[in-house]
């Protein structure tokens, strides 16, 4: 049997200020040994605190969460071992050279001198930063600190890498080097819990995935399998300049083979469709009548399913 | 799309009932702690974690010593205290590496200040033939007065810049205490390990005062330690006192305020600290109501203590009034600093 790394049950985490805020409302998640999951869904949705509570950093108000089979809240300094964190911000120690930050952070978890020395070179050339081991933080560029940042997240062997929005802040060649780096701890066995807003990352790097809104999971399972049982549409979405009548319009729709749903929203109408033939004309010829003002076309992704699951725009 | 409308609206009532129902603001720190631990406010919990963790050091230290750094093939049942006191030993090796890196600014910063107090008050002020400046009594050059005042206050000084300055920071703008926060010890013992550091680097500032006054002043200054014993105690104890209150500014005042700290509090208790004057001598001017007020100022105590033990010629507190006191506030600041601490890196 494969081992369960990180166990996450009915866990729940209300913060009691002015305004009651329920950020996890019940997560229940199991993550198997050297897998990648992803943690999709809009700012917001709980991804951050749930990320917050398995690595020992906020109190669940409910629920438990167990690190290689270690629960996080009764034994937080044992479960440690077993986390690496590369946080949403750089937190690398900018009174340490690259080397140092390395280093020092294998002597916090009990490596002697000469082990400590080995994993951080070792570390050094497998992030090609060799170069830059003499390097503070402060000079570094943001793709090359979250890239030390990984390293240091790694150095100390742990059983789970926690990733909190890797991405954010990077450009688009910085991040493909580190959704390189991340693919590539597949090899080393370590398991990674990655928390993202961009359908693109959770697509292409998790081998499963759950999505998140308001600290609920609305779906759980392998991107093809999501796509294919809840977004295999394609959405139009509709700017409308006129609204009368459209809830009509949208049951007439409906009723169309080839339409699987109508909606009326905001901002005019959306149309979930199995294909986009044949289809589009007769839309752009139904909406001239309501004053067409602009049509946006998402094709069957993740983004739909996420639409599809909670109505919204990820982005919105 | 009827599963989005449910969720929204479910949120919505959550907030709604939020408003009615929900505790002040001033709560929200303590309110997951309490709800975790059972029972108990915030202060028990506190206790609690302590004795969970102390259990689990001492527990380990009869078994296998799993300080081993492949964490892959341990399991809940297996604790490892070994790595707790290997955290805290990397921790401190980071710190003294930092220092040693800059060992000259260090110097510079605890060093100037004594240096020109004691040019400026026992070099050139007796030169000036102005006479008694600093009335003393009882005959006693100023430096002597001087000598042990002037090791509390590089004594309180460090402790402020070497734990309060860098956390405050870290808190506030960098964000750097994740990754510490995050080493296989409890958070207390990160706390500890500040503390511990900051003392160090306390003791060296206020020894490095006793060579001065033996150079710079132009009256030679009687130092006689009769009480070595009494000397590591107090120099301790204080360096811990100061570091727990660098842990308390630290971890509750943000870094844009931190200037203000220092004008509003930490110069006016070295002022009135008994710095520049024995405690003593306060009673025998008349001013009586300042001699006991002064007395909730902990520089007091290390000013006294330092003066018992460097320059016992000098009236001075009786020591085990000193020492209660100086056991006193160390415990409640650091507590205090303690609690601080943990709210900040635990939410």
């Amino acid at each position: 049997m494969i081992p369960l790394i990180v166990e996450i049950e009915a866990l729940t985490k209300v913060y009691e200020t002015k305004l009651r805020v329920v950020a996890v409302d019940g997560i229940d998640l199991e993550l198997n040994q050297g897998e990648i999951f992803g943690l999709l869904g809009p700012n917001g949705a709980g991804k951050t605190t749930t990320i917050s509570i398995a690595t020992t950093r906020t109190l669940p108000t409910s629920g438990t969460v167990r690190i290689a089979g270690i629960d996080v809240v009764k034994h937080p300094a044992h479960a440690r071992r077993h986390i690496g964190v590369v946080p949403q911000f750089n937190t690398l120690d900018r009174s340490l050279t690259v080397y140092e930050n390395l280093y020092f952070h294998c002597r916090y978890f009990g490596f002697s001198h000469a082990q400590a020395r080995a994993r951080a070179m070792e570390l050094l050339s497998q992030f090609l930063l060799t170069e830059r081991k003499d390097v503070y933080p402060a000079q570094l560029s943001g793709g090359l600190a979250q890239r030390v940042q990984i390293a240091r997240a790694i150095a100390h062997r742990p059983t789970v890498l926690f990733l909190d929005e890797p991405s954010a802040g990077l450009d688009p060649q910085s991040r493909m080097a580190m959704w390189g780096a991340v693919q590539e701890l597949r090899k080393e066995g370590i398991t990674v819990l990655l928390t993202t807003h961009y359908m693109e990352e959770a697509d292409s790097l998790s081998d499963r995935l759950a999505i998140l809104d308001y600290g609920r999971v609305l779906a759980l399972g392998p991107p093809e399998k999501l796509k294919a049982t809840l977004g295999a549409h394609t959405v139009f979405d509709l700017k409308l300049k006129t609204h009368e009548g459209l809830d009509a319009l949208a049951a007439a729709l409906k009723a169309r083979p080839d339409v699987a749903g109508a909606e009326v929203t905001a901002d005019g109408l959306r149309v979930f469709a199995a294909s986009s033939d044949g289809l589009l004309p007769e839309l752009v010829h139904v909406a001239a009548a309501h004053g067409l003002l602009d049509l946006k076309i998402t094709e069957p992704s993740l983004e739909t399913v996420f639409i599809q699951l909670t109505g919204r725009d990820l982005r919105e | 799309m009827n599963n989005s409308t449910e969720i929204r609206g479910q949120g919505s009532e959550n907030r709604g009932q939020g408003s009615e129902i929900g505790p002040g603001a001033g709560e929200a720190v303590a309110a997951p702690a309490e709800r975790q631990q059972g029972s108990g406010r915030r202060s028990k919990s506190l206790l609690g974690m302590f004795l969970r963790d102390l259990e689990v050091l001492t527990s380990g230290l009869g078994g296998r010593g799993s300080g081993k750094a492949d964490a892959g093939n341990s399991h809940a049942g297996d604790p490892g205290s070994g790595i707790f006191f290997k955290a805290f030993l990397g921790l401190f090796l980071r710190d003294l590496r930092v220092l040693l890196r800059e060992f000259h600014v260090f110097l510079a910063r605890v060093g100037m200040q004594p240096l020109l107090f004691l040019f400026v008050f026992t070099f050139i002020l007796p030169r000036m033939g102005g006479g008694n400046l600093m009335a003393t009594g009882g005959g006693v050059d100023f430096g002597t007065i001087l000598l042990p005042g002037l090791m509390a206050v590089a004594i309180m000084f460090s402790g402020i810049a070497s734990v309060a300055l860098p956390l405050s920071q870290e808190f506030g703008v960098t964000r750097e205490i994740d990754d510490r926060v995050m080493c296989p010890l409890p958070l207390w013992a990160v706390a500890l390990e500040k503390v511990c550091f900051s003392a160090m680097q306390s003791i060296i500032a206020a020894l490095l005062v006793i060579p001065m006054a033996y150079y710079v002043p132009a009256a030679p200054v009687r130092v006689h330690v009769a009480n070595w014993f009494l000397l590591a105690l107090v120099l301790v104890l204080s360096s811990l006192l100061t570091g727990s209150l660098g842990l308390v500014i630290g971890s509750t005042v943000n870094p844009r305020q931190i200037g203000l700290v220092f004008s509003i509090l930490v110069v006016p208790i070295t002022f009135l600290g008994c710095v520049y004057y024995p405690w003593a001598n306060l009673g025998r001017s008349g001013l009586v109501w300042i001699q006991v007020g002064v007395l909730f100022n902990p520089i007091v105590y290390m000013s006294e203590g330092l003066r018992a033990s460097v320059t016992p010629g000098i009236t001075h507190m009786p020591w085990w009034a000193i020492l209660s006191a100086l056991v006193f506030f160390t415990a409640a600041l650091g507590r205090w600093g303690l609690k601080g601490f943990l709210g900040r890196v635990l939410s």
